[in-house]
């Protein structure tokens, strides 16, 4: 390997900082898909589809979805939990891939909480 | 779920089934106390090994009709179980989360494999990780068909980005791969919902989609 000069090293650096502000890009919508064995059984990978397709469809850049275990609601699952920052996070029970459509487009993008399929505000 | 109190009356003579039926009906919704696909279950013990903290799985889904078996194998480098938590694991009145006292994953895949004269095992080191391996007769009536596994991929993958994801899927000696981090080296950090990420992606998937649908219990 040719021996490294300093411009060489300012290109990486360029390069990594860039990359890291793209991982750390303000993101101010998060969902989170609860993915434990219940919720698994009730529909929660259909519910991860649907948010993906509407993922793909919006030109927005600071919404990130995930997933993360059982939220210990297993009766109302597939749950599904929305954090607008500024906003108290919302909980919401018992989605499909319609509610979810429903949800993403209402209130990820609009702002409107759905309150008909929401199981609960979690105090900050 | 917790059961209302009147089940608990019931006739013990009742089944499973019938005590199952009831609580559909009870509660409005349709028979999801199973997982129907082998890619359920798949997404489900991964997930385990991602609740363990680890930021590699390999999935292999090895099909030989010939010899009649269908071999699933999840491996994860979380952070493992020793030998007396993993021997316990399939029980389902065993879990060690506290959030309650059951956990069904695990013991519903080794029903699975059971009722369809195979096994499941798992193998865990404390600090190494743990690999769950469970077997089925390919032609079993009672095998689930392997089922949308592009679907369960696209959970894995949009639900925990930072996670390396291999998935080899092999069917009678032929060979689907694919790797999460060759996505990861052509587009960085982009996310998987990136559009030019998601067709490159779509694919990648399309050669293994004719394969999923192939067996005789997978319709």
């Amino acid at each position: 390997m040719a021996k490294m000069t300093i411009d060489d090293l300012k290109k990486i650096k360029e390069k990594t900082a860039g990359e890291t502000a793209l991982r750390h890009g303000v993101a101010t919508v998060k969902i989170t898909v609860h993915i434990g064995t219940c919720g698994i059984a009730a529909g929660a990978r259909d519910v991860m589809g649907a948010l993906m397709d509407e993922m793909t469809q919006t030109e927005r850049t600071d919404i990130r979805a995930m997933a993360s275990p059982c939220l210990g609601m297993c009766g109302s699952e597939p749950n599904v939990t929305v954090e607008v920052e500024g906003a108290e996070p919302i909980v919401y029970q018992q989605m499909d891939a319609d509610k979810m459509r429903q949800v993403f487009r209402r209130h990820v993008l609009e702002g409107e909480v759905q309150t008909d399929f929401a199981v609960a505000r979690i105090p900050e | 779920m917790i059961l209302p109190a009147v089940f608990l009356l019931q006739p013990a003579s009742h089944s499973l089934a019938e005590l199952r039926r009831a609580i559909n009906n009870r509660t409005g919704r349709k028979d999801r106390h199973t997982l129907k696909e082998l890619a359920l279950h798949i997404l489900d013990v991964a997930e385990n090994g991602i609740s363990a903290g680890a930021d590699r799985l390999k999935i292999i889904v090895d099909e030989n009709r010939a010899a009649n078996r269908l071999v699933l194998t999840i491996e994860d480098n979380g952070h493992g179980m020793p030998a007396d938590i993993a021997f316990r694991a399939a029980d389902p009145f065993f879990t060690t989360r506290t959030t309650r006292r059951v956990g069904l994953g695990l013991s519903l895949l080794e029903n699975a494999a059971r009722r369809c004269n195979g096994e499941m095992t798992i193998s865990s080191e404390t600090g190494r990780g743990s690999r769950v391996t469970a077997t089925f007769a390919h032609d079993h009536i009672d095998r689930a068909p392997l089922g949308d596994m592009a679907a369960t991929l696209i959970a894995l993958i949009a639900g925990y980005p930072d996670v390396a994801l291999t998935f080899n899927h092999n069917i009678d000696g032929h060979e689907f791969i694919v790797d999460t981090m060759a996505i990861k080296k052509r587009f960085g950090n982009r996310p998987i919902t990136d559009p030019e990420v998601w067709t490159y992606f779509m694919a990648l998937l399309e050669p293994d989609k004719g394969n999923v649908n192939h067996g005789e219990n997978d319709h």
